[in-house]
């Protein structure tokens, strides 16, 4: 595989601000009884597998914010894809995770990029199978555009606008030794 | 993955894959809405040439929770009966557009020339004395469970070895993931030439204490057309697994149906060592999983449509 050239458009320092700042939005816009998220509290829930990291990262934050433990799970949309007939490969899984009840409560997606809102869409559907949430939020590091369906964030890291080819690499230290968002141009399809 | 025929087709990271997303599976089991949504409106035909309950009922259950519709074909009482041969049957099948097709029959080799005739994405779910995929993968899910990996550990597979696809579809997959395979039983029914197979051959049950799980297999009473047995009196007190020859420490397995009293003594099959139980509930997630194989890319194999990369999180 060519190597193609990146851009580096956020560096681990601007990744952390704009987790707390995202951290601060959340604690601003909802009501906190501390407590448990089924008496109307807020939970953070990553979409595997950026997300999953971005999640993790925020829940400690807010927290803190809201002087009470915010319960923390994960998605793994798979099977919720509407794109899975179409693939080449089977997936790989990552499981999800959500062992708080969902009824009631403020639930916050996280993920890395929104981008066509497909994700965003199949995370939805999958969450909603859990229980009955009373609003469900989305969170964002990055904001590329290209919506193809009618979904926006509540909270964004930074609004990158992109044209359609290019690609928007998030990386987190977690899972690439690093924190950083890049920017190249489309891989070229032989 | 394009179709299920054999364990042999399968790397071990294949058969890794599949365990996760069995697992995930698991867990969806767990919920009140048992069912995931991508495979909706796809058409999955279980089409079966000999009896079954348990792997028929769990293939149906499998597709109808990743929302596909189900169609169940069964040799008596259809067209099959009649006299039409496999080559017509699966083409009137193939007439309805399925995305996959789940065959099991007595005729070794039977769902690889189904692949040959259908668009469809084939499982392969018992044909004759070849091979029976699905269950060797979901007895790989329940040892792993149980023991974490199978690296180095040792599995004798008691019995029948000789008419079982079982036994053969296990052994080649519990070899894959790293566990020695032991094969005992009577001579007649456990000839050396299995040693080709890369697993060892014992007609003893002297040193089974050194097993860490005994896999017993059923006496296939219906497969057997010679006396491969002086009398089924002497099979049992040779080589039936009871509470005398299985230690606390290790685990039971079985396939299914039991011959309660002739390869495995009452007090076993219901011992809390056995883990009969857990390969039933297993046979629904694994198959699942091996359905999502099959299925995903059902429609990229149609040349009018553009196959999309593997997923990445940059789709989000």
């Amino acid at each position: 595989m060519v190597d193609v050239p990146e851009t580096v458009v956020l560096e681990e320092g601007d990744i952390t601000r704009a987790l707390t700042r995202i951290a601060h939005e959340i604690a601003e816009r909802n009501a906190h009884p501390a407590g448990h998220a089924a008496e109307g509290g807020t939970a953070i829930v990553g979409i595997h597998r950026r997300g999953v990291h971005l999640a993790r990262r925020l829940q400690p934050q807010l927290s803190e914010l809201v002087a009470g433990d915010v319960p923390l799970g994960s998605l793994d949309i798979s099977f919720y894809r509407d794109d899975l007939g179409l693939r080449a490969d089977a997936p790989v899984v990552g499981g999800t995770q959500l062992d708080f009840a969902i009824d009631g409560a403020t639930v916050v997606i996280v993920d890395d990029v929104l981008f066509t809102g497909r994700t965003v869409r199949a995370a939805i559907d999958a969450l909603l199978e859990y229980g009955r949430p009373a609003r469900v939020q989305l969170a964002v590091l990055i904001d590329r555009g290209h919506r193809e369906l009618p979904i926006r964030p509540d909270y964004v890291g930074k609004n990158l606008p992109t044209a359609r080819g290019e690609r928007v690499n998030v990386r987190v230290a977690e899972l690439d030794g690093l924190d950083e968002v890049t920017i190249s141009q489309a891989r070229v399809l032989a | 993955m394009r179709h299920l025929l054999s364990i042999e087709d399968l790397e071990r990271e294949d058969i890794e894959r599949i365990l996760s997303s069995a697992a995930f599976f698991a867990d969806v089991a767990d919920r009140p809405i048992k069912k995931v949504p991508s495979f909706r409106g796809r058409l999955v035909i279980n089409l079966f040439y000999e009896a079954s309950t348990r792997t028929r009922s769990s293939f149906e259950l499998a597709a109808k929770r990743l929302s596909t519709d189900v169609l169940n074909v069964v040799s008596s009482g259809s067209s099959v009966e009649k006299g039409e041969s496999l080559h017509d049957t699966v083409s009137t099948l193939s007439a309805y557009g399925p995305d996959a097709i789940v065959i099991r029959s007595p005729h070794a080799g039977a769902p690889a020339l189904v692949a040959g005739w259908s668009g469809a994405g084939v499982v392969n779910a018992g044909d004759g004395k070849h091979q029976h995929p699905t269950q060797a993968l979901l007895d790989v899910y329940v040892l792993r469970e149980r023991l974490g990996d199978l690296d180095g550990r040792s599995i004798w597979i008691v019995g029948d070895v000789l008419h079982s696809r079982v036994a053969r579809s296990c052994a080649q997959a519990f070899r894959k993931l790293g566990a020695e395979v032991t094969f005992a039983g009577p001579p007649t029914l456990v000839p050396k030439e299995l040693e080709a197979l890369g697993c060892e051959v014992r007609h003893t049950l002297e040193d089974i204490g050194d097993a860490d799980v005994v896999y017993a297999l059923r006496l296939q009473h219906e497969r057997m057309r010679e006396a491969f047995l002086p009398s089924l009196g002497e099979y049992t007190s040779n080589y039936q697994i009871n509470s005398r020859r299985l230690k606390a420490r290790q685990l039971l397995m079985h396939p299914g149906p039991v011959n309660r009293g002739v390869e495995l003594s009452g007090e076993v099959i219901d011992a809390p060592q056995s883990l009969i139980i857990q390969q039933v509930r297993a046979g629904i997630v694994v198959r699942m999983a091996v359905l999502v194989e099959v299925l995903t890319g059902s429609h990229a194999a149609d040349p009018t449509r553009q196959p999309l990369p593997s997923p990445e999180p940059q789709l989000a």
